[in-house]
């Protein structure tokens, strides 16, 4: 059984198609990874997913219960974070976990320890007495991450887990993460904004772009079929440098991130000398160039022509989003 | 089973958040104080009584309803509040029926409502109102049944409404006219008979007149009969449920 399948599943605001006939299996354990740029539909897809949102048409299951027909079942499968805020701060942290257990009917007996086991696990153990509006906003994700493993979900969704948070916050909210993989049997749904993190943790990631999967695989494969390798430039005219670059039909693909082009080519080492004429020849002045292998950010920009950063990626705009049909 | 522990510990929540909201109580303590001390000793020495209670008294149980009603209407911001702070998808998205966070919430402002009214009762005798038991015993169940329906009145305004400001605005809307076409202040037999007609409409006249009857113990001659009064109340009380819970189930 998969954890998730969806089923042509869509969700429409008036005219407006915020998620297209979306088709996905996500296998049980490990991280799967929603990875799009602001405004995707990711948030959307995982409310469909737990039951807030009916979807307009189509439909899913997850942990093999039908999200239109048991919602209830649905309900008990999952815990979820949501990506802005939900706990109550004008109770204390321990209050809000006994308040989610008694709405999950978490039995009486197992009520306790298992909270004591959630508030250690994020490290809130000293702090489970204290209101949550004295908590830090690290402090209260944490505790947000806690609450929703209070009644062992089977499936567990994390939208934007460490959204705001200081790097050193991050990197705790991660380890608590693979802890939990360890640990349980269990399948996180993940979206985040963080691509090396989506590297490192995700079996498996899809990427999502105006409410449809663009790819969908392992970020291995999805590096290795991007293939080539990346080389970066830092021009004074970039719109300019891309059309001529792309009218030389030397590269694999050509897109603007922020300030920089980037280029994804065959072999870096041959195509390089040929960028740099390119640039001298239109009077193009560059101010700087590196080569690396492909990232996930690069998949990511490949297939959704916007970079992806903290905060959301910029729109292409212009000569960018012309290039970017042309590309796709 | 699982349901009625989801409403308990609703209901819980919204008892404790009341209670720590120490600034609020206090203000809710000295609003009906000023109206019983300044409002009733200030009117009540133009207007002379013909049923041989003293104006404060008569005032008294309407009072009680008022702040039934007020902190009833006031506290159905908190489902507006929840939902702003996000609180609220915690509770939509837990194995738990609509029908219940409704009841569970509408169980939670009643109690607050009640914890008020009883403050108010026991002012009772600063004015010299006798609050023996027998009288608490009956009255407690009778501002229950008052408060009920105030409290879904607040709640499924508040699922039609987005903004604190705006739900601030209506519920100014509601609470004045109910309050005052209620017969709390003044008897309302005399009024013209367009406005009496509207004071007939207000459930809380029956409210303010059962409580009276209660309260006042044979002092007061009331204006319908009590399991009149009780009648109207209870199927109120019934149709507010409904349409609460109906308009809360309707909203995404
Ligand atoms: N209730 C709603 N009514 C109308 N439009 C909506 C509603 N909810 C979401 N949308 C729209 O749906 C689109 C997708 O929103 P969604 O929140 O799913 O994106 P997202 O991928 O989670 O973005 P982000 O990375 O910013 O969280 C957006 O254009 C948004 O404006
Ligand atoms: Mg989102």
């Amino acid at each position: 059984m998969n954890a998730i399948e969806t089923m042509d599943l869509t969700k429409k605001f008036g005219s407006l198609t915020v998620v297209d006939s979306v088709n996905i299996k996500v296998e049980q354990g490990g991280i799967f990874g929603l990875l799009g740029p602001n405004g995707a539909g990711k948030s959307t897809i995982i409310s469909m997913l737990c039951t807030i949102l009916k979807p307009t048409s189509g439909t899913a299951l997850v942990n093999g219960y039908d999200i239109v027909k048991f919602p209830s079942q649905v309900r008990k499968s999952i815990g979820i974070v949501f990506q802005d805020p939900s706990v109550d701060d004008r109770l204390t942290g321990k209050e809000n976990l006994e308040m989610h257990a008694d709405l999950y009917g978490v039995p009486a007996s197992e009520k306790r320890s298992q909270i004591d086991k959630v508030l250690e696990l994020v490290e809130l153990s000293d702090r489970g007495n204290d209101l949550v509006r004295n908590y830090s906003s690290g402090m209260r994700r944490r505790l947000e991450i806690a609450r929703s493993l209070v009644h062992t979900p089977k499936v567990l969704f994390l939208d934007e887990p460490t959204i705001g948070l200081d790097p050193q916050s991050r990197d705790h909210i991660w380890s608590y993460i693979r802890e939990l993989l360890k640990t349980e049997d269990i399948t996180i749904i993940l979206t985040t904004h963080y691509m090396e993190e989506a590297d490192k943790l995700c079996k498996q990631v899809a990427i999502v772009d105006r409410g449809q999967i663009v790819a969908l695989d392992t970020p291995e494969s999805l590096k290795e079929k991007l293939g080539g390798e990346t080389i970066t430039v830092k021009s004074q005219n970039n719109p300019l440098y891309v059309e001529k670059i792309k009218e030389a039909g030397i590269a694999k693909s050509v897109v603007i991130a922020g300030d920089e082009v980037k280029v994804t080519v065959d072999s870096a080492h041959t195509i390089l000398p040929s960028i740099v004429n390119i640039a001298a020849l239109n009077h193009i002045f560059i101010e700087s160039i590196s080569l690396q292998e492909p990232q996930l950010d690069d998949v990511f920009l490949h297939y959704t022509g916007r970079a992806l950063r903290e905060g959301g990626g910029k729109e292409l705009s212009g000569m960018g989003a012309i290039m970017r049909r042309q590309i796709r | 089973m699982s349901e009625l522990r989801g409403i308990y510990t609703l209901w819980q929540r919204e008892i404790k958040r009341y209670l720590r909201e120490r600034t609020r109580l206090a203000s809710s303590f000295f609003q009906p104080l000023l109206w019983l001390v300044i409002f009733g000793s200030g009117l009540g020495l133009s207007i002379r009584s013909s049923t041989g209670l003293n104006y404060q008294e008569y005032i008294f149980p309407g009072i009680i309803g008022q702040t039934l009603l007020f902190t009833s209407m006031f506290m159905g911001i908190s489902l507006i509040w929840d939902r702003q702070f996000g609180f609220l998808k915690e509770i939509l998205v837990a194995p738990i029926s609509r029908i219940s966070i409704f009841v569970g919430k509408m169980l939670g402002v009643s109690t607050d409502s009640m914890i008020q009214g009883m403050i108010v009762l026991m002012l009772g005798f600063l004015i010299g109102v006798k609050i023996t038991l027998p009288i608490v015993i009956k009255v407690i169940p009778l501002m229950l049944l008052v408060t009920l329906g105030t409290a879904c009145i607040g709640l499924t305004l508040a699922c039609f409404m987005d903004s604190l400001e705006s739900y601030g605005t209506i519920m100014t809307f509601v609470n004045m006219p109910m309050f005052f076409l209620s017969g709390a202040l003044f008897p309302v037999n005399n009024l013209p008979s367009w406005l009496q007609w509207v004071v007939y409409v207000n459930p809380l006249t029956y409210g303010v007149d059962a409580l009276r009857i209660v309260i006042l113990d044979g002092a007061y001659v009331s204006s319908f009969p009590l399991y009149m009064d009780l009648t109207i109340i209870i199927a109120f009380d019934v149709f507010m449920i409904l349409a609460g819970t109906y308009s809360f189930s309707l909203r995404k």
